[in-house]
């Protein structure tokens, strides 16, 4: 039976991923319950209903557990400098606008050392869409406390609680100029594929923060017992859709991120921009 | 509902993949997985609603819901 049939008939047919996969390169190397696993299913998942095809899209990545992504797709992909990722893409996108340009990149990688680079994507507003993996740690490096890692956390190099306060994401890159701000989670999965799906059609810089688990690092020494546990406790009573907030009293929403789309508004595209300056200089 | 005219749905497993983290455990709502040493297994397949949350949420596409 075709996909197409069984979808009339309302029968469950499970996602073909293979299509979209490097052949021999599974099993992955993140550790089990990371969810860099199921914000990869998702974003291919969003792919496929947006109907791109392999050699359409660009996956650019800098360093780390997150950025191990494009290795594992058959996208044309580019695994680079830590943190550079977005100066790659920015080249990339300049050179050949067709593409689009989808950055995989973990906390670290975008803000801390990333963090310049990050700023001024989102101030030129170029088509892209950058999916920040926030799993509040540096996984691979074994477990160092990272821009996001919330204020008291224990980390390896904070064992009494880390003492910054940390970064909300989504309003640096609203404050920056990013014209399409979203936060989603890897338990809420039909909501990434729709959050995902949703920033790569926007025209201009996407930011996608996905809070995701990391509970090797990050949840042995938080005290959390699995990583079920963690996405019960971050993902899905810490956070709150942008669609409830008017419904819910003021003491619900205390200490909860909130998630869904933050931020789109319609702004002129960097290439296009580029385009018409082209002209006018050979006038 | 004749029980015997019920059609059952097939849960593929790769354990090759899976690395037995029990998010598809601990999230199906109907109890039909468990792990059974370093992998799961299916425990009881009759409770499966195909609602395929744990192929959804598994990180290591190491499960799948046939109808």
């Amino acid at each position: 039976m075709t996909a197409e049939a069984a979808k009339k008939q309302k029968l469950s047919v499970p996602f073909d991923y293979s299509k979209y996969l490097r052949g021999g390169k599974l099993p992955h190397i993140w550790c089990p319950g990371c969810g860099h696993g199921i914000i990869l299913k998702a974003l291919l998942r969003a792919i496929d209903k947006i109907g791109l095809t392999n050699d359409e899209i660009c996956m650019v990545s800098g360093i780390g557990c997150s950025s191990r992504t494009p290795g594992y797709v058959d996208f044309n992909t580019m695994h680079t400098l830590h943190g550079r990722a977005l100066s790659y893409a920015t080249g990339i996108k300049m050179a050949n606008p067709d593409l689009n340009l989808i950055v995989t990149t973990g906390d670290g990688d975008a803000l801390a050392i990333g963090g310049n680079h990050f700023i001024h994507t989102c101030r030129r507003n170029i088509d892209m869409t950058i999916l920040v993996y926030s799993n509040s740690i540096y996984g691979m490096t074994g477990g160092q406390f990272s821009p996001t890692t919330p204020e008291g956390s224990k980390t390896s190099t904070s064992p009494y609680g880390a003492m910054e306060p940390n970064f909300d994401c989504c309003e640096l890159a609203k404050a920056s100029g990013a014209t399409f701000v979203a936060r989603a989670t890897s338990y809420h999965v039909a909501e990434l594929e729709r959050t995902i799906k949703a920033a790569i059609e926007h025209k201009g810089t996407s930011v996608v923060e996905i809070l995701d688990q990391c509970p090797i690092y990050f949840g042995r020494q938080n005290k959390y017992k699995s990583a079920s546990h963690m996405m019960e406790m971050i993902e899905k009573d810490g956070t709150v859709s942008v669609k409830q907030v008017d419904k819910l009293p003021p003491e619900k929403l205390e200490g909860k991120l909130l998630r869904g789309i933050l931020h789109q508004v319609e702004g002129e595209e960097y290439c296009d921009k580029y385009a018409k300056i082209i002209e006018k200089a050979q006038d | 509902m004749a029980d015997a005219a019920k059609k059952l749905p097939r849960i593929e497993i790769n354990e090759k993949f899976c690395k037995g983290c029990s998010i598809c455990v601990d999230f199906c709502p109907t109890d039909v997985l468990e792990m059974k040493g370093p992998v799961v297994v299916v425990k009881d397949l009759d409770a499966c609603t195909r609602c395929q949350l744990c192929d959804l949420r598994c990180p290591d596409f190491a499960i799948q819901v046939f109808d």
